[in-house]
């Protein structure tokens, strides 16, 4: 990190020279057909983050009738074929069409704001990758209107061959897997593109935003892990139809070769889905301490080591698959060390607290909450390395409440805190403070409440994926808890979306920088023009606009706060 | 405001509130433990040796989880009340990092992951090794069959109980040593309930014959996926009488809640009457269906059947 300048600024230096000279200055096109020709990285941002926040809705609808099978036991509210399609609507969804697709919309939105760059390396690529989104979404729910597939999320073979689900739902979700892959590839590398080459002058790999670290190592995950789900997709896709026997048993090939091949793809899935969140927690925390992030190196590298052993512990989800000795314990021992990253990270997201000087807006609730909630994912992680362990756990409710305080816990509440912190850039309007602290008090009191207790569901022989189970022992009131609380957190979910809507119209009025954040997207006016930057700013530290608003105040010896809505 | 590049070691923190709240975050735990009590936290003690030594690692490793738990949750709820911002706009201290701090907390969690991964290694051939049988239940397997296939792991004297789990949608079947009887109606078989001898290492060959599929009952250890095309282990060994109940735990299809999974202990000699009735009545079984099937043959015209 540079110190920032201290002599003077001269007239030059003030008076900038424009960057772009154009010749004449185009409207800026307008109407619902503006929206699906747009390359503008900003609009196919948006575009991405509303779609996904449908989807989001569509996959919590989904989870909800869900929990209302479950809420009584021996429930016969929706029949077994219309639960399994459900939980593996819901798996499908929130794991394609939300976390993964959100974090490329914020991605989007930021990388070129963040990173000082005007566009992503390829436009046009851009709004390919997210067309190809949606028809994927859309593929996939116009099964509603023939079969849904019903074979999980992860459509472990030979129940999602063609003999045991005969039906075209299946294909469909080989079509979105093979449609949303293609899309996040693309998307992955232009991320990576722009981000290699597009950095302000003065951004080195040790100045850049942590959240931009973050999408780095979900764009290189995602161009290592997509290709091997698209290629056992398709391996499905000719065993259901071609007489392939990849997966066949009876004819020489290997149930268990899908499993490997779905969680190969699979586990880094799971950091894809995190690590951009990480990003923006390391981006909010400081800002709302009033203070520099903690260990921007050891943050920034344990993102780097958590990618990088992201690949080497598939088999964790295989344990009580036949597999030797020797590969349960290199397991074993691969995903225990992942807790040492993750560790070191929510150390020092702590220290960034520490000894700041913390306002307490949602963003800043919902990062906190964060840390919290992913604490609890993060330790049960590390019961279901434990391969003995995991024997007595995986495939029970225990793994479902694991892997909701990682993705609920963790991703959704990173996505609300990136919601929040960023709306004002995003509508130029700032969200309602009373709201948003409504919505993160029940969404985490609802999280707490439908996702603790199913550890002890677990614990107490439930399985996943059962659409009954008996009034035996506490599964009645675990159930019924877990159900009351999905509805809360619902509610909280409800109370964001409608201090959206309001906001839309009567928020107050964000100005370029409402929190005095530290990274260049606040350069901007809110929102953006569609070029971003008149003049791209010299980045000479970590927190480039704090260096610009110090000048500033040392220039014109006013101290006063840029932006209006602090 | 001033910047400064290098890391400045921070002050200490305020021991005594940190002290203060943790002291009462750990009464408040006090509390709430027999409370907790209502609820089954842990896996279960098991009625087996496996499923026992799980639990001791699982047991360990609460402990440390809660610990961790603990120490994160009071150290950020501390700083998020101490560290409030009593200003607005104020600055917090301009602190960029600490090495000793980040080598410190690193090493901190890489020693508490090995003590666990030390103490499963430890108990790992209690789970994984079969253990011989007891005295009455190596009397019992002297007498009956041994059903050999050497790739599995065996107890230190090569003698068990074993038997062949099969799991198809959506039931279980188990199918017991024994070779054919007189009838030639192939080993004897039971579905849904499993009948084991006490005090006898039984090791299970579980397979499947369609999808995949789960045994898993939590007393007597974790648990076996059914992979057709393959062939997976486990073994138990009850002490006492008594039933176990557990269900299939790989979705498997539309009835996968249905498909239930119950192990009745009983005392060697009882068991060994239950396996010999199992038969007779399978015998008689397939008998009657033998006289069914000669019946149907012998049918013509409307009422016939094919390949009866």
């Amino acid at each position: 990190m540079a110190t920032p300048q201290t002599q003077a600024l001269t007239a030059e230096q003030v008076t900038a020279l424009p960057q772009i000279v154009a010749h004449e200055v185009r409207r800026e096109p307008k109407g619902w057909t503006s929206w699906i020709t747009t390359t503008d990285h900003k609009r196919i941002g948006i575009l991405y983050i509303v779609t996904t926040f449908g989807f989001f809705i569509l996959g919590g609808v989904e989870a909800l009738m869900i929990r209302l099978q479950l809420g009584v036991p021996e429930n016969t509210l929706v029949t077994p074929q219309v639960y399994n399609q459900l939980f593996t609507l819901h798996g499908t969804t929130m794991v394609f069409l939300f976390v993964v697709p959100m974090m490329a919309g914020f991605g989007n939105y930021l990388v070129p704001l963040m990173i000082g760059a005007r566009d992503m390396a390829f436009p046009r690529l851009n709004a390919l990758s997210y067309w190809l989104l949606l028809a994927g979404g859309i593929v996939f729910y116009a099964s509603l209107f023939f079969t849904p597939p019903e074979a999980g999320w992860t459509s472990y073979v030979p129940l999602s061959g063609a003999l045991y689900s005969p039906g075209g739902g299946q294909d469909a979700w080989i079509y979105l897997v093979h449609l949303t892959g293609l899309s996040s590839i693309l998307g992955a590398l232009n991320f990576y593109v722009t981000i290699a080459n597009m950095r302000a002058k003065g951004m080195s790999w040790g100045r850049l935003p942590l959240f931009i670290w973050g999408i780095l190592i979900y764009s290189i995950l995602i161009l290592l892990a997509m290709p091997v789900i698209a290629a056992a997709v398709t391996m499905l896709l000719t065993d259901r139809h071609f007489g392939t026997h990849f997966f066949d048993p009876t004819n020489g090939g290997s149930a268990l070769l899908w499993q490997h091949l779905f969680w190969f793809f699979g586990h880094p899935e799971v950091y894809i889905m995190i690590l951009p969140g990480f990003g923006i927690i390391s981006e909010v925390l400081p800002v709302f301490a009033r203070k520099p992030v903690f260990g921007y190196k050891a943050v920034a590298a344990s993102t780097v080591g958590i990618g990088f052993l992201s690949f080497l512990v598939w088999a964790h989800h295989m344990f009580a698959t036949p597999l030797p000795l020797a590969v349960l314990i290199f397991m074993m021992l691969s995903s225990m060390t992942i807790a040492i990253p993750t560790g070191v990270k929510i150390f020092n997201w702590i220290g960034t607290l520490w000894r700041g000087s913390i306002e307490f807006r949602t963003p800043l609730l919902f990062a906190a909450g964060f840390i919290a909630l992913f604490t609890i994912g993060g330790i049960s992680g590390v019961f279901l390395a434990m391969f003995p362990v995991d024997w007595q756990l995986n495939e029970s409710y225990f793994v479902v409440a694991h892997i909701h305080f990682v993705l609920v816990g963790g991703a959704v509440m990173t996505i609300f805190a990136g919601i929040y912190y960023w709306f004002p850039k995003i509508t130029g309007r700032m969200l309602s403070e009373r709201l948003g602290k409504l919505s993160f008090w029940l969404m985490f009191v609802g999280i707490l409440t439908t996702f603790l207790i199913q550890h002890v569901a677990g614990l107490e022989g439930m399985p996943r994926r059962v659409y009954e189970y008996p009034n035996v022992g506490d599964l009645a009131a675990d159930n019924l808890t877990s159900t009351v609380g999905a509805f809360i957190l619902a509610l909280g979910v409800l109370v964001t979306i409608i201090n959206v809507l309001r906001s839309l119209k009567h928020g107050a009025i964000a100005g370029p920088d409402p929190w005095r954040a530290n990274t260049l997207e606040w350069f901007t006016p809110s929102p953006p023009p569609p070029h971003n930057f008149d003049v791209i700013p010299e980045v000479r530290s970590l927190e480039p606009l704090r260096d610009i608003r110090a000048e500033v105040a040392r220039a014109t010896g006013v101290t006063e706060p840029v932006g209006t809505g602090g | 405001m001033e910047q400064t590049e290098h890391n400045t070691t921070p002050p200490r923190p305020k021991l005594i509130p940190f002290l203060t709240s943790l002291l009462l975050a750990g009464s408040a735990f006090a509390l709430l433990a027999p409370a907790a009590q209502a609820f089954t936290v842990t896996t279960p003690e098991g009625a087996s040796p496996n499923a026992h030594a799980i639990h001791e690692i699982y047991v360990l490793a609460l402990a440390f989880g809660l610990a961790i738990f603990l120490g994160v949750w009071v150290s950020l709820g501390w700083c998020l009340w101490r560290y409030r911002a009593r200003k607005r706009h104020a600055e917090g201290a301009q602190i960029h990092g600490n090495t000793r701090l980040e080598v410190g907390w690193t090493l901190g969690a890489a020693g508490v992951l090995v003590v666990l991964a030390v103490f499963i290694f430890v108990k790992l051939g209690s789970i994984i090794d079969p253990q011989n049988s007891g005295p009455e239940g190596e009397a019992l397997l002297e007498r009956g069959p041994l059903y050999a296939l050497a790739e599995r792991k065996l107890p230190p004297s090569g003698k068990r109980l074993e038997i062949n789990v099969v799991g198809r949608q959506y039931v279980w079947q188990f199918v017991y040593p024994g070779g054919t009887g007189p009838a030639k109606f192939g080993p004897t078989y039971s579905y849904e309930e499993m009948v084991v001898p006490t005090e006898t290492t039984v090791v299970l060959n579980v397979t499947a014959a369609d999808v995949v599929h789960s045994w898993w009952v939590p007393a007597l250890g974790g648990k076996v996926q059914a992979v057709p095309g393959y062939h997976n282990y486990t073994w138990f060994k009850i002490s006492k009488p008594g039933v176990f109940h557990g269900q299939c735990a790989n979705i498997c299809g539309r009835d996968h809640a249905r498909m239930i999974a119950t192990v009745r202990a009983v005392p060697p000699a009882q068991f060994e009457a239950w396996l010999a009735e199992r038969k007779r009545d399978l015998e008689i079984a397939g008998e009657e269906a033998a006289n069914a099937r000669a019946k149907m043959a012998q049918l013509r015209g409307p009422q016939s059947v094919e390949n009866p």
